[in-house]
């Protein structure tokens, strides 16, 4: 192990001589308290290390030890339901140790040594597998079967025996493997450095929706399982809402929610709240299927690098058993502060900004690590990562770095706006800077699982919303009066699509989460609407007239009526409109 | 390691609020360094960086009259801690922690570091009771709850310090007399600021009930750096350790910042936005996030940090970085103010995040959600209808339009404004709040359910007057 010494202190950053043969990127020790750090920068024997915990107290001299291996996350059993911490300790473990207050130097392991798993076998001795096979499985949680698969970085073998059905710790040797290099005993338990991303067969493209149950992310600006999609907004606009809202609701097997350099309530209410909401789609609670990796704002700088990486680890591992999983990180403009610090400390020349000049490729290959793949081993298996990143520009900006470069490389928009949020309109999602590149890859679904419209209303109304746009400048120089009427129609229509649609309460019962089949109903409607509308006022009924219905009423109530009774209602309502439609332009053709 | 009591007179270069001590060994980084001037004035700093044999320390009262022939150096081995003590309450301390109030030294129960440590967020409660403030616009739109961080954005010569303090005066969790505490962290604002406060509070009888900690603008800049950082070490020892409610007031933290500005260029740092440093986002947590409950203890940090924003610019990065960091703010309004209204909250970029937990029957009342963000939703389109009134005029209005633009009037004439000692309970907000609403066609009120209409609107009280509850509230309840 290469041995060194402290010669400077500063921040978050050590620099340490005496390093010769330490490699960039290994983990090292450091000080009395042996704190976990990272090699950034190497040059002859001289090591740059960032510290992931707190250095006040450290002085020069102090040793620092090398560990040989790259940062590294531990993956098996037993990830489900924690919380970690941005190096993978978990935090309930620290709280047993240090209190209400985190201390440094805790040396807990990510998984539990002594819990037992009950493991049931795949393979059996004699078996010819590959990297990637299942060898194994084991119910981690209600809703998830962790599966044990062979270490991608191992070449294939014969299975010289395997472990009977039992209760084992994830150190427990459950298979033996005949390599070509050698026999392999393999546990529940991997390791795999966290800046390297998982491998994979192939990738394929994004076809099937992240199902959200956010209509203005369903049906307007659709995610993909493996898609990327990026949410800039300055504060209060409802980034961490809306990355919530995805956890909670999103069509996952796995939710893997990273808080980067936020709050530290925001995590202590999903742990609140988590274990007692239930998946629309197991009916489990929610926390079955979730890991949260936590790295508060007043957590150390350093650490906050690290929980990205450990968060796209962990979610690519589960993509590999074949899930669908999604990723939230909230907030990637805190990682990117992160990155610059340390930059700033190893005296980097700066880019623009500040950030360093690598921060463009650092979020592309972040990124990059999302997709739809066929996983190794032999039995095809596909898994996704979805990757949904909030980005905190400062002053709202949209033009500063970090929101630019990722958007040149996310495939979905959510353009939050502050004048919005200042009047309550939530998700206040800005419908005309927002887009999604993936719309004509879910079209597909949703013809066949929704229906073949889907497409035709949903142009129909962006065409409204934008159209909106144009008649409000208009408005604003002459007043509404001086529109003809089958233009104040459209604007009472995109109303009733802005407030009665596109709004959706986060906090409401009912409305938080609303079914692929009910937004379609709604918009629908909405379009019929219009539609029927627009005929009566070729036909001599004023716009006003229209405006005045009562079944317009009904119509904004129908995101608060519950997915089983939503359908009676459209229908009621849908006669309604007939009726008095029918009334007004019987009204007006009498004259 | 043998705590290094050696002294150096090695200081080689002083610069700004930062001074290098050369030959040091042995000393740590972030350790408090005593500082002993030729004239026998003793000074306090922090170890900055430290590589090999050089430290930099950054100096608190400042480095005039520090030279580099007879200032003596020693470092203590120690990180910088505050005797601490239930006796706190009461007295006025320096911004350094030294008492001004010429009433006996503290006698320390406990030394704590002054810089925390991190809440680990699986001790934390999410904090979810009701402070009632008296005020509407806070209670009635942007409620406030225990163990919350919600700042005041505001601009100079803005009523900031009338309103914190009537905060401090009137807030109160219905139902309880528990044990609360106000602490009191004065950063560079000016002599009469810091004596309205402590008048106020002498006014009301709370003053026995405060600690302050006192920079102010003619005191030493640097130092402003630890006064927050000492009040909420106070605080946390009220609360965890002595199951107290505290209510911590920082006032100004654009004066902090500055401090911290200073010190950046001091060292020649790479500038951020505005000169300010790239790391001022992590700084600021470290001082907001000091605030919330913990699971099983009884005590709770609620903070109310007050800044500035130069030029009554909400981007500028002070109010922009704290906004990413508290839950909320409450946002004062210079055209309000000018329009005499008293307090000049601006309530649509004003927000509280924690309101939804704090709120709702049980807590405040079943309605509450809805009317607020139905007054919402209608003074933003009311103040719409104003600038649209500018350009076209009123006759282009129709009739329901006209309505709106009655109720934006009204609601800042009648539940924005309000006296600085008036102290509205939530019913009575509410009331006002149903009262202007019904101003508007009823079936705009879409944000309601229809059971609260039938409940609540004026409309359907029978026997319901105008007027009959016109008479205010407040302390005169109980
Ligand atoms: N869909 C929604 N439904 C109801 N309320 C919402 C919704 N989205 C946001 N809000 C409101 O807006 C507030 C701010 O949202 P949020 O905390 O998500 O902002 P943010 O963009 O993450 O801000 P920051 O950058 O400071 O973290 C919430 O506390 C909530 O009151
Ligand atoms: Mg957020």
């Amino acid at each position: 192990m290469v041995e060194g010494r402290i010669s400077k202190i500063a921040g978050p950053v050590i620099t340490a001589e005496g390093m010769k043969g330490a490699q960039m990127y290994e983990v090292v020790r450091v000080g009395e308290e042996r704190l976990i750090g990272e090699i950034i920068e190497l040059e002859e024997d001289r090591a740059v290390i960032q510290v992931y915990e707190e250095t006040v107290g450290m002085r020069p001299g102090g040793e620092v030890v090398g560990s040989g291996a790259p940062l590294s996350v531990e993956l098996g059993p037993g990830l489900l339901r924690m919380i970690y911490d941005g190096i993978q300790r978990p935090l309930e473990m620290i709280k047993n140790e240090t209190g209400d207050f985190i201390q440094r130097g805790v040396d807990v392991p990510s998984l539990s040594r002594t819990a037992k798993w009950h493991f049931t076998p795949v393979v059996k001795e004699g078996d010819k597998v590959v990297a990637g096979d299942v060898l194994g499985e084991v119910q981690e949680t209600e809703v998830i079967t962790h599966r044990i698969l062979v270490p991608p970085d191992l070449p294939g073998g014969v299975i010289e025996s395997v472990a009977k059905e039992g209760d084992y710790t994830v150190e427990d040797t459950v298979a033996v493997l005949k390599t070509a290099d050698g026999r392999r005993e393999l546990s529940m338990l991997q390791r795999w450095p966290v800046r390297l991303g998982r491998p994979y067969r192939e990738k394929l493209d994004p076809e099937e929706p992240l199902i959200s149950g956010q209509r203005i992310f369903d049906t307007f600006f659709p995610l993909t399982k493996g898609g990327t999609s990026a949410i800039p907004g300055p504060f209060g606009a409802g980034k961490t809402v809306s990355q919530h809202q995805l956890a909670k609701w999103a069509d996952a097997d796995v939710i893997v929610y990273v808080g980067c350099g936020e709050r530290g309530n925001e995590m202590t209410e999903v742990l609140e709240e988590f274990p007692h909401l239930e998946d629309p789609k197991t009916g489990k609670p929610l926390m079955e299927r979730t890991v949260l990796i936590a790295n508060t704002s007043n957590m150390p700088v350093a650490a906050r690098d690290a929980s990205i990486y450990t968060g796209a680890t962990i979610a690519e591992y589960y993509r590999d058993m074949g899930y669908n999983v999604a990723l939230m990180a909230d907030s990637t403009s805190r990682w990117a502060e992160a990155m610059r610090e340390i930059s700033g400390r190893l005296e980097e020349m700066p880019g623009e900004e500040g950030y360093p000049a690598y921060l463009a490729s650092r979020l592309a290959e972040f990124y990059e690590r999302a997709g739809r793949v066929v996983t190794l081993g032999s039995d095809e298996r596909y898994g996704s990562l979805a990757m949904i990143g909030a980005v905190s520009p400062p002053g709202g900006d949209f033009s500063e770095p970090v929101t630019q470069n990722t958007l040149r490389i996310t495939k979905v928009f959510w353009a939050l706006d502050a004048s919005l949020a200042d009047r309550r309109h939530f998700p206040s999602i800005n419908w005309l800077r927002s887009y999604s590149l993936y719309t004509d890859a879910v079209e597909p679904w949703w013809s066949r699982n929704i229906s073949p419209q889907w497409k035709e209303f949903r142009v129909k109304a962006m065409a409204m919303l934008q159209k909106e746009a144009e008649l409000k400048e208009i408005v604003q120089l002459v007043g509404a009066d001086a529109l003809p009427d089958r233009e104040r129609l459209v604007l009472e229509a995109a109303r009733m699509i802005r407030e009665d649609f596109l709004q959706q309460n986060a906090f409401h019962d009912v409305d938080t989460y609303c079914s692929p089949k009910k937004q379609f109903a709604m918009l629908k409607l909405m379009i019929e609407f219009y539609d029927r509308a627009d005929e009566a006022v070729s036909k001599g009924v004023p716009a006003k007239d229209i405006a005045e219905m009562s079944v317009i009423d009904e119509i904004a109530r129908l995101k608060y009526v519950p997915e089983t009774e939503y359908e009676a209602k459209i229908e009621e309502i849908n006669n309604k409109l007939q009726e008095e439609l029918m009334a007004l332009v019987e009204k007006y053709s009498e004259r | 390691m043998a705590v290094q009591m050696k002294e150096y007179t090695s200081t080689t270069e002083v610069a700004g609020p930062l001074m290098i001590v050369e030959g040091v060994e042995g000393a740590g980084y972030g350790e408090l360094v005593d500082i002993k001037l030729s004239n026998g004035e003793k000074r306090r700093g922090q170890v900055l960086e430290i590589a090999g044999e050089r430290a930099v320390v950054q100096v608190f009262e400042g480095t005039k009259g520090i030279d580099t022939r007879d200032t003596k150096v020693r470092f203590t081995g120690e990180t910088i801690k505050l005797p601490v003590s239930r006796e706190m309450t009461g007295r006025i301390f320096d911004g350094t922690g030294r008492p001004i109030d010429k009433k006996p030294e503290i006698l320390p129960e406990k030394f704590l570091d002054i810089h925390g440590a991190p809440m680990n967020p699986t001790g934390r409660e999410y904090p979810r009771e009701f402070i009632q403030t008296g005020i509407s616009t806070i209670d009635g739109m942007n409620t406030l709850v225990r163990g919350q961080k919600l700042p005041i954005f505001s601009g100079s010569g803005l009523p900031h310090n009338e309103l914190a303090a009537q905060i401090a005066r009137q807030a109160r969790v219905l139902g309880e007399e528990e044990e609360f505490s106000v602490v009191f962290a004065a950063m560079g604002i000016t002599f009469e600021e810091a004596s309205f406060f402590m008048k106020d509070f002498e006014r009301t009888g709370a003053l026995e009930k405060v600690t302050a900690f006192l920079n102010l603008a003619n005191d030493p800049a640097i130092e402003r750096i630890i006064t927050p950082r000492l009040a909420l070490t106070t605080a946390e020892y009220y609360a965890f350790d002595l199951g107290m409610h505290v209510l911590v007031i920082l006032t100004d933290m654009t004066n902090y910042c500055e401090a911290l500005r200073e010190i950046a260029a001091a060292r020649g740092e790479v500038p951020g936005r505005r000169g300010y440093p790239g790391y001022m986002y992590t700084d600021l947590s470290t001082i907001y996030e000091r605030a919330g409950r913990i699971a099983g203890k009884k005590g709770t940090i609620t903070q109310m940090p007050i800044l500035s924003m130069p030029d009554d610019d909400i981007t500028h990065p002070i109010p922009d970085l704290t906004g990413y960091i508290t839950e909320g703010q409450f946002v004062l309004s210079r055209e309000l103010h000018r329009r005499g209204i008293y307090p000049p909250v601006d309530v649509l970029p004003s927000l509280s995040r924690l309101m939804k937990g704090g709120i709702g029957p049980g807590r405040t009342r079943e309605d509450h959600a809805n009317v607020s963000d139905q007054l919402y939703s209608a003074y933003a389109e009311g103040r719409d209808l104003r600038n649209l009134v500018a350009i076209v005029g009123e006759e282009a209005l129709t009739d329901r339009d006209k309505r709106f633009l009655e109720f934006a009037e009204r609601f800042e004439k009648e539940f924005v404004t309000q006296d600085r000692d008036e102290d509205r309970s939530i019913e009575r907000t509410l009331e006002i709040g149903w009262r202007l609403l019904s101003i508007l066609p009823e079936r705009e009120l879409k944000r309601i359910s229809s059971d609260y209409i039938k409940k609540y609107h004026p409309n359907y009280k029978e026997g319901a007057k105008e007027g009959s509850s016109e008479e205010r509230e407040g302390q005169a309840e109980e």
